[in-house]
Formats: structure tokens, C-alpha cells, sequence
């Protein structure tokens, strides 16, 4: 029996935390959004996100393999990441793209860089992106809510056209708010997006300090500057619409692309914010949180660098 | 009652005091006992006996000259039946002393109270007692009381707060000995001049703190803070922060912001030993885990065998798997039960297989619950991958050697990432590279 003892390093005993709990909340937290997008733009969107969750898994289940690595689809993150492209893909995309856009996330973002943390972009945001590229056309083509599905331009769209002082037909703050707009299946319902975000902050699963950094610089900048005039840009209007919802609460947040540190976190919010609010503003593109984010995920290890916390007791950190 | 600050980080761990209420039983005189030369931080000693010798209680059996030591003393009265090198608790062999009782336990001749004027004998006799810090670390006492010169001492804390689970070591003292608790902070206060005395203790103890303050009120100068309870609160600088709002810079010691800390144990034992002069030869277990019978709370002789001492509490009612020296957060694990108890243990657990195996590790996600937890304001995350790679330009910048190995990061680590044991495995690289670089 002498021998038999299990000696091992201190800690012994281990918090009830886990990767695959944490995965678990964040679909959680995604189901008010996708259900808000199946009932606007009906059973389509639900076959999209079907679609793309599969391509996901299988990527990740069928690369593990090829690369003899040990399989890791139980810890859900490729779910995640399916679910989280589906929502950011508008619902009338032909599926066999989702299906492309689920594999370029998975086998090129994700596992190619090591798998799962070791990414250094959203995998479903450069599919996203990767997509919006490959077939532009099938990528605009918005529809608007309801049975009678008309072809139709986003919110964010008709501010750019109402900005410049052209005619243009601007959604009211209840419409985005609850999401009966035109627009990506899991973007447009605000509200749907705040209850998934209130609950992850709730389960501790991410912190305020990004979505609040994100979303507050949007506000100011599009306030200052998003109006014919200084001062008179509709911030409302630019925080409601978009993937401005859906991005700070569940893509800047992403642990893997996001910083460590508090301090770190709240560069990343802001840098995304003024970013996503130049993109709006000043390129010819509606929309910039995609990019916004994607760029912030970049600097992220120059961040975390820059942003080492001193010790407890107040020793200068080394930069 | 004060309540000062309180530490960033931390986690909570479940408490498991399963043995608060359980009186401290003494526990019956081993047929051997086995002393090991080395139960401090610092130089061992020299055993001061052979084989053949007769010994009675309290004589002494290893010193040195040393200076960062304490000597140690015989728990029995019988023959020393060998000297030799014997497993000791880290897993290492160290030179040990073990000696057949008589049943007799007669008391050495030179046992009586010490005699102190000054500063200086006062520390002198409490190195030898044998003192060492009773919390856990084992630092010589005498060390403790003995300031570098010119650094002002205004403050002495108690160190009640015992934040890890399953231990109730001090919890009992408090209970049991409060007045000598008071006591020995009197002595400490008058030999050392020091006027304000804080005694910590974490709000799951209500009954300690009631039982503390009760006691303190009879003087002044000392007060009970009480602290919230959070792992780990009782790591000598989080205590300190809590109780006076001071940080102890990187590197630097308590003294260095003019405080000593005690452990209550350890200051309940200068009283006794002032008013006997009885070194420092037995010591309050918690023995716990889920492995056993029946925990307790036994007074063990040092050297009894950890074999002893479980059997003595009840025995095992599954297998032992893990047995540790210490709390589950950073107690170590022990090879074989044959091992000593040691002037600093505080507790002996042994858990059975399902609390034993070890989790399996999975990726970091980068969450930061990690760096959220650090008490010290780390990043553990990158010390891990940084020791993995053995990149000891990066461990340095990433301040490697300020972890004080509290177990936070691991404990709530999803991923369940041996963080602590790659920190551990980085301090020794940073180590290595700088004797090879000649610093």
C-alpha cells in the first residue's frame, strides 16, 4: 500500500468551472437571438444555423483526426463558433456557403493555429468576413421580417443615404430595438441579444469592461460626429442597429481574441468602438463591427503585453 | 471590532471545518518516534546524540550554529535506536533521530522557566524553544522577533485567519487557550515595544472571534479585525493588507512596513513555554479527509508517524490515495505514511480515490478567471506557457518569483491547468539561469 499513494502538486482540490460549462452558457446565451431570428425570418434561418453548427463540429471533429490529435468536440467551442457564424450570416444565404463559411472558421481560424485559445482572430467573424468577400451579392441581400419577405437595405444603410442627404426610409428605435428589421438572422434583436448578455454576466462568463467600452465610444463618436452637423448624429439609432449588439456582448468578448487584463479590456472595447464608428462614418461600408473587432483582435498580444499589472505591493512593471 | 481592507482576487473555497468542534484529545505515547533534523526554513541541524544514548523530554537532539535555524528537541524519554537519513515530507531523505520510548516520559533536568531581562535573552530563549512558525512555513521564530536594525516595528499581527479548508488548527487554540493566546501576546508586546496588536480571523468563525474579542477587551492595545472569508486571506501579505491597509512590496519583508506576524499558535506557545519552559515538542493536528473514519483534533508528540496518528483518530474507512501534510490549497502530498509530523504541521488529511485522481488538463481558453483570482496581481496564464517553454526572459518580466504559490489560479481554472506546478517549475529555471549567468 506505501507505494500507492497519488503524490502531486498543491493545489488538491479544483473549483467546479469548466471549459465546457462556459461553452455551454455562452449557446445559452445565444438562444434568445436565434430564436427571435426563426420566428422573423422563419424556418430558413433555423436550417442556416443547423447548417452551420454541423459544418462546425465535423471541421473540428474530422481535422482533430487528420492532424492525430486528441478529439475535442465536447468542449462545445465549435458549437459556439457555428452558432455565432450562423447569427451573423443574413438568412436567405444559400446553405452550401454557411457550410463553406463553417469550415474556413474551424480548419483554417481555429485549428490551423492550434486549436481552441490559440487563434488570434473570431473564427466566426473571419468566416464571416471570408464570406462577405467570396460572394458579396448572396452576403447584402437582406430581407425584411414577416411572411411577405421583400428584398430590403439594412438600417445602418438608410442612415448612410439619410446622412448624406439623400431620401431614405430610417427604422424607429422600437423596431430595432426588438429587431423587426432587415439584417443578419441573429444581429437585429436588441433585445434578444441584452437578455443572452445579462446572462453571461450573471454566470460570470464575461465581464462589462469590453461591451460597455464598445458600445459607449460607438455612442459618443456617432453622437459628435455621425450628423450633418457636430453634435447631432442619432447615437441611438447607431447603437441599436448593426452587429454592434451581437459584437461587443459575444465577439470582442471572445476569450481566446481578447485581452486578460481589466486595463487591457477596456483598450480593446474603445478601440473597437472608434474603429466600428469610423467604418460607419467615413468608408463607403455601413457596417464595421466585423472589421472593428477583427483589427482589435490582432493587437490584442501587443495589448496584453503593454498592460502587465504590477505585483501586489507595487513593483514597476517591465513593459 | 475593525475591518480594513481587502485583498483583489482571491477565491472562495469551500471550508469543510468538519472538526471545529472537536475537542483536542491527546494522543497516546508512540512506541518510536523518528525527529528529523531539518523542521524549519534554514540550515539543519546537527543531531546532538548516537545510537545507544538515553534521552528524556525535552532534551535537546540536533542544533548548529547556524543562525537561520531552531533546534530541535526529543518529544520522549527512552534510547536513541539510530541516526540515519529518512524519508521526510517533501519526498527527500533528511537526517533523522529515532528513538524507542520507555513509557516513562521523564523530563530533561534542564527544563525550567527561562529567565529574561533584555530584548536580546528574550530572543535567545525563544530560539531555544525551538520555535518556528506554526502556521505551516516553519520560519524560526527568533528570526521573526529580530528586526534588522533600524526598521521600526509599530504593529504585531496574529495570524488567525486560517483560510484553508479542513484545517482548524488555530480555531481550537482560540477556543481552548484564548488567555494564553493573550498571554503570549503580552510577553511579545513588552520584550519588543510594541503597542498595537491585531489579531485576524475570517467571519466563518464567529465563535473565535467572540471568544477573541471576549479576551482582548482586557486590553487596550490589542484588537480583533475581523476578515472576510476569502482563500487566502491568511497568506502573510493578504493578512497584513486586510488588517493595517499595507502592502509589502515585492521582494521585501513584513518588517519592511513595520509589522511582525504571528501565528496564534505560535504566540500561544511562548506563553506556555515562559511559564514552563517547555521547548516546542508537540503540536495540534486536525486529522481529516474523506479517507477517514473519524476526524479529530489530536495533541501528537513530533516524530509520531503519520501511520500513528490516523490510526489513533479512528482509522481509514477507504484506502487512502493522497495523503497531505497541511490544508488541500497548499499542503503537500506525502509518499508513504511513515513519514514524521513536523513541528510546523498543522493538519494530516487523506482523501480516498475519488478526491485523489488528479483532473486532466485541457487548453487554455484565456479566460482570466486566472488573473482575476491572483492575489498578487499576476498573470499566471503566461507563467504557465512561458516555464513550459522554459523562457526565462519572459518568466522575469512576468514576475515569476512574486507567486506566492496560494493555489488561487488552479483552483479555478476551467481548463484545469496545472498552474501552480509550472510556476513552481519556472521559479526553479529562473533560478537555474541565473547561478549559470553568474548574477
Amino acid at each position: 500500500m506505501e507505494n500507492k499513494l497519488i503524490v502531486s502538486s498543491s493545489p488538491h482540490i479544483r473549483g467546479k468551472a469548466s471549459t465546457q460549462r462556459i461553452m455551454l452558457d455562452v449557446i445559452i446565451a445565444l438562444l434568445p437571438a436565434a430564436i427571435f431570428g426563426i420566428y422573423f425570418f422563419g424556418l430558413k434561418a433555423a436550417l442556416v444555423i443547423l447548417v452551420t453548427v454541423i459544418s462546425c463540429v465535423a471541421s473540428e471533429y474530422l481535422t482533430r483526426v487528420i492532424l492525430k490529435r486528441e478529439p475535442t468536440i465536447s468542449d462545445l467551442s465549435a458549437v459556439v463558433t457555428g452558432v455565432l457564424l450562423a447569427l451573423n450570416l443574413p438568412p436567405t444565404i444559400p446553405l452550401w456557403m454557411a457550410a463553406v463559411g463553417g469550415v474556413v472558421a474551424i480548419v483554417i481560424v481555429k485549428q490551423l493555429f492550434g486549436g481552441l485559445g490559440q487563434n488570434f482572430m473570431n473564427p466566426a467573424l473571419v468566416a464571416r468576413v471570408f464570406l462577405l468577400n467570396a460572394f458579396a451579392k448572396q452576403m447584402t441581400t437582406f430581407i425584411t421580417p414577416g411572411p411577405d419577405a421583400i428584398s430590403s437595405a439594412t438600417p445602418l444603410f438608410q442612415m448612410k443615404e439619410f446622412v448624406k442627404g439623400n431620401e431614405a426610409n430610417l427604422s424607429g428605435y422600437w423596431d430595432l430595438f426588438v429587431g423587426n428589421i432587415s439584417g443578419c438572422i441573429g444581429e437585429t434583436s436588441v433585445i434578444a441579444l441584452l437578455i443572452g448578455g445579462i446572462y453571461l454576466l450573471f454566470r460570470r462568463v464575461i465581464t462589462l469592461d469590453i461591451p460597455v467600452a464598445f458600445i459607449g465610444s460607438v455612442a459618443l463618436i456617432t453622437w459628435i460626429f455621425g450628423g450633418q452637423t457636430s453634435f447631432t448624429g442619432d447615437w441611438i439609432y447607431h447603437v441599436l442597429s448593426g452587429g454592434l449588439m451581437i459584437g461587443a456582448f459575444f465577439m470582442a468578448t471572445d476569450y481566446a481574441t481578447s485581452p486578460v487584463t481589466f486595463k487591457g479590456r477596456i483598450i480593446m472595447g474603445i478601440g473597437c468602438g472608434v474603429l466600428t464608428a469610423v467604418i460607419r462614418l467615413y468608408t463607403s461600408s455601413p457596417e464595421g463591427v466585423s472589421y472593428a473587432i477583427l483589427l482589435m483582435n490582432i493587437c490584442v498580444p501587443l495589448i496584453d503585453r503593454y498592460t502587465v499589472p504590477k505585483s501586489f505591493g507595487g513593483e514597476k512593471a517591465i513593459a | 471590532m475593525l475591518f480594513k481592507s481587502m485583498f483583489k482576487g482571491g477565491v472562495n473555497v469551500p471550508h469543510f471545518k468538519r472538526t471545529k468542534d472537536c475537542e483536542t484529545v491527546k494522543m497516546k505515547l508512540p512506541e518510536k518516534v523518528v525527529i528529523p533534523m531539518l523542521q524549519h526554513i534554514g540550515a539543519p541541524c546537527e543531531p546532538y546524540v548516537q545510537k545507544g544514548d538515553e534521552v528524556k523530554v525535552g532534551q535537546v537532539i540536533g542544533n548548529t550554529d547556524k543562525f537561520v535555524s531552531a533546534p530541535v528537541h526529543s518529544s520522549v524519554s527512552g534510547v536513541v535506536t539510530g541516526v540515519s537519513p529518512r524519508l521526510y515530507a517533501g519526498g527527500v531523505y533528511i537526517t533523522s533521530v529515532e528513538i524507542k520510548t520507555d513509557g516513562k516520559q521523564e523530563l530533561d533536568k534542564s527544563i525550567k522557566p527561562p529567565k529574561f531581562t533584555s530584548r536580546e535573552e528574550f530572543i535567545g530563549a525563544i530560539r531555544k524553544s525551538g520555535l518556528v512558525g506554526l502556521g505551516g512555513a516553519g520560519f524560526p521564530a527568533h528570526i521573526k522577533l529580530s528586526p534588522p536594525q533600524g526598521k521600526k516595528i509599530d504593529t504585531l499581527i496574529i495570524n488567525a485567519a486560517e483560510c484553508e479548508p479542513f484545517i482548524t488548527s488555530d480555531y481550537r487554540e482560540i477556543i481552548e487557550n484564548s488567555w494564553n493566546v493573550l498571554n503570549g501576546i503580552d510577553i511579545v508586546m513588552e520584550s519588543l515595544k510594541i503597542n498595537n496588536v491585531l489579531i485576524g480571523i475570517e467571519d466563518n468563525k464567529p465563535m473565535a472571534i467572540k471568544e477573541m474579542e471576549h479576551v482582548a477587551s482586557k486590553s487596550d492595545k490589542v484588537n480583533v479585525v475581523k476578515l472576510k472569508s476569502r482563500y487566502p486571506q491568511g497568506a502573510e501579505k493578504m493578512l497584513i493588507y486586510a488588517t493595517t491597509g499595507r502592502k509589502v512590496p515585492p521582494g521585501k519583508l513584513p518588517s519592511d512596513v513595520g509589522v511582525i506576524v504571528m501565528n496564534v499558535n505560535s504566540i500561544s506557545f511562548i506563553s506556555e513555554y515562559i511559564k514552563t519552559g517547555m521547548p516546542l515538542i508537540k503540536k495540534r493536528v486536525t486529522v481529516d479527509g474523506t479517507a477517514l473514519n473519524n476526524p479529530s483534533s489530536l495533541e501528537v508528540l513530533i516524530g509520531t508517524s503519520l501511520s500513528e496518528v490516523f490510526e489513533c483518530s479512528g482509522g481509514f474507512k477507504e484506502p487512502p490515495e493522497k495523503v497531505l501534510m497541511g490544508g488541500p490549497m497548499m499542503g503537500i502530498a506525502q509518499f508513504s505514511l511513515e513519514t514524521s509530523v513536523l513541528k510546523q504541521t498543522n493538519a494530516l488529511l487523506a482523501f480516498g480515490k475519488k478526491e485523489a485522481m488528479l483532473p486532466k488538463s485541457g487548453a487554455c481558453i484565456r479566460c482570466g478567471r486566472c488573473v482575476e483570482a491572483c492575489p498578487m496581481n499576476l498573470l499566471p496564464l503566461h507563467l504557465n506557457s512561458n516555464a513550459l517553454k522554459e523562457n526565462v526572459e519572459e518568466l522575469e518580466k512576468y514576475h515569476v518569483n512574486d507567486c506566492i504559490e496560494c493555489g488561487s489560479c488552479s483552483y479555478t481554472c476551467p481548463a484545469k491547468i496545472h498552474l501552480v506546478q509550472s510556476i513552481r517549475l519556472g521559479k526553479s529555471q529562473v533560478k537555474k539561469a541565473s547561478v549559470k549567468g553568474g548574477k
